[in-house]
């Protein structure tokens, strides 16, 4: 599917700017493109560092499997393919309380942390594990409990009330969350069903 | 309760800081050691994601600065006006789970013009604060650990994103 949508922005781009006499838009946008993700993969070696030796400590402490084992209602249902106990779900539960927390600069080093431990449990196979597709889902659709940043956009522009949508951001993420882990569930059965 | 929220997010980092060195120390850790041993993979998860992010941030870049993004918009928008779904808000809803920045930029963009408390602008906000960028979040946790197909996570994604764009529509509908 991601072959599809990735050819499928380059053409219809192209076709687009060639159509409009615009064609030199393509290749400034494409080498900028390009500059944004070095810069945005540059940014994250500083972070991920501390992050995972944070992590090695923690884990060293025994707190992330303390952290595994307090949330293994959960995980258990959603990641039963998870040894119980495993650094792995540790890594998950803080990327997650990163996210609902809205702290981007844990949330991501600890998203990558949780993949490398999902990843070890995949044999590093170069195709996704099903624990890796629910973490997947229920990372992207992860409720905010505090939008900061457009709080802070609201604010900027003069809102009478800027936190007013907090309420309906919590409700919308909610059916986003239930609908992305039974979507997994079905798409999972039928992807393993089908043998993929 | 907002405010409560907002002082954990404050405190959160500092606590841990503080809190795992200390518990590790206890636990007679060589704390400094196990750090930098930890730390050493940081460079190497980081610049691993180079070429998925490459690839992917190539793709939104072409498809936003050509036009086609509006493209999109502009077919779509009689449809959903029907709905009650302001053609204003679609390109944040097409470039949500693609980029952060840029629908951020459209959110503050629609924000400004229409102001913080019109209709457009609660249901703007209302569509940054739930979404997450789902592709660009796929292509980077994937790529960091070298995954190539990506079996179904792409129609999960999908159909989360969708989901939580008519959640919102009704939600702002309902209470503004």
């Amino acid at each position: 599917m991601v072959n599809y949508i990735w050819l499928g922005m380059i053409v219809i781009s192209i076709i687009v700017a060639g159509a409009q006499g615009d064609i030199e838009v393509i290749t400034k946008a494409a080498f900028e493109g390009a500059d944004t993700a070095v810069k945005v993969s540059i940014s994250l070696i500083s972070i991920m560092t501390f992050w995972l030796g944070i992590m090695k400590l923690a884990e060293a402490a025994g707190l992330v499997q303390a952290l595994a084992r307090l949330v293994r209602p959960i995980t258990a249902f959603l990641f039963p393919s998870i040894p119980k106990d495993h650094p792995a779900l540790g890594a998950i539960v803080m990327n997650l309380s990163a996210n609902v927390l809205g702290l981007s600069n844990a949330a991501t080093p600890m998203g990558l942390i949780a993949m490398k431990e999902l990843q070890k449990l995949n044999g590093n196979s170069k195709t996704a594990s099903d624990a890796m597709c629910t973490f997947l889902a229920v990372n992207t659709s992860c409720i905010t409990l505090v939008p900061t940043t457009i709080i802070g956009i609201r604010l900027m522009y003069g809102s009478q009330d800027p936190t007013s949508i907090v309420g309906t951001t919590i409700f919308a993420t909610a059916c986003g969350m239930t609908v992305a882990v039974t979507a997994d569930r079905i798409f999972r059965k039928i992807y393993n069903w089908r043998g993929k | 309760m907002f405010e409560v929220i907002n002082q954990i997010s404050r405190w959160a980092i500092p606590i841990i800081l503080l809190l795992v060195p200390l518990a590790a120390f206890i636990k007679k850790v060589p704390v400094f050691e196990t750090f930098v041993e930890g730390a050493e993979d940081g460079f190497t998860t980081a610049i691993k994601t180079i070429p998925y992010l490459v690839a992917m941030l190539v793709a939104v870049s072409v498809f936003r600065a050509s036009g086609s993004m509006q493209l999109m918009a502009d077919f779509f928008s009689p449809v959903l006006n029907k709905i009650g779904f302001p053609a204003e808000v679609l390109p944040h809803a097409i470039m949500r789970p693609l980029s952060g920045g840029a629908a951020l930029g459209i959110a503050a963009d629609i924000i400004k013009h229409h102001g913080p408390d019109s209709f457009i602008g609660k249901l703007v906000s209302t569509m940054q604060g739930t979404s997450d960028t789902t592709f660009y979040v796929l292509t980077l946790y994937f790529g960091s650990v070298g995954i190539r197909k990506y079996r179904y996570a792409v129609a999960t994604g999908l159909s989360a994103d969708i989901t939580t764009l008519a959640a919102s529509l009704f939600i702002a509908h309902a209470m503004f």
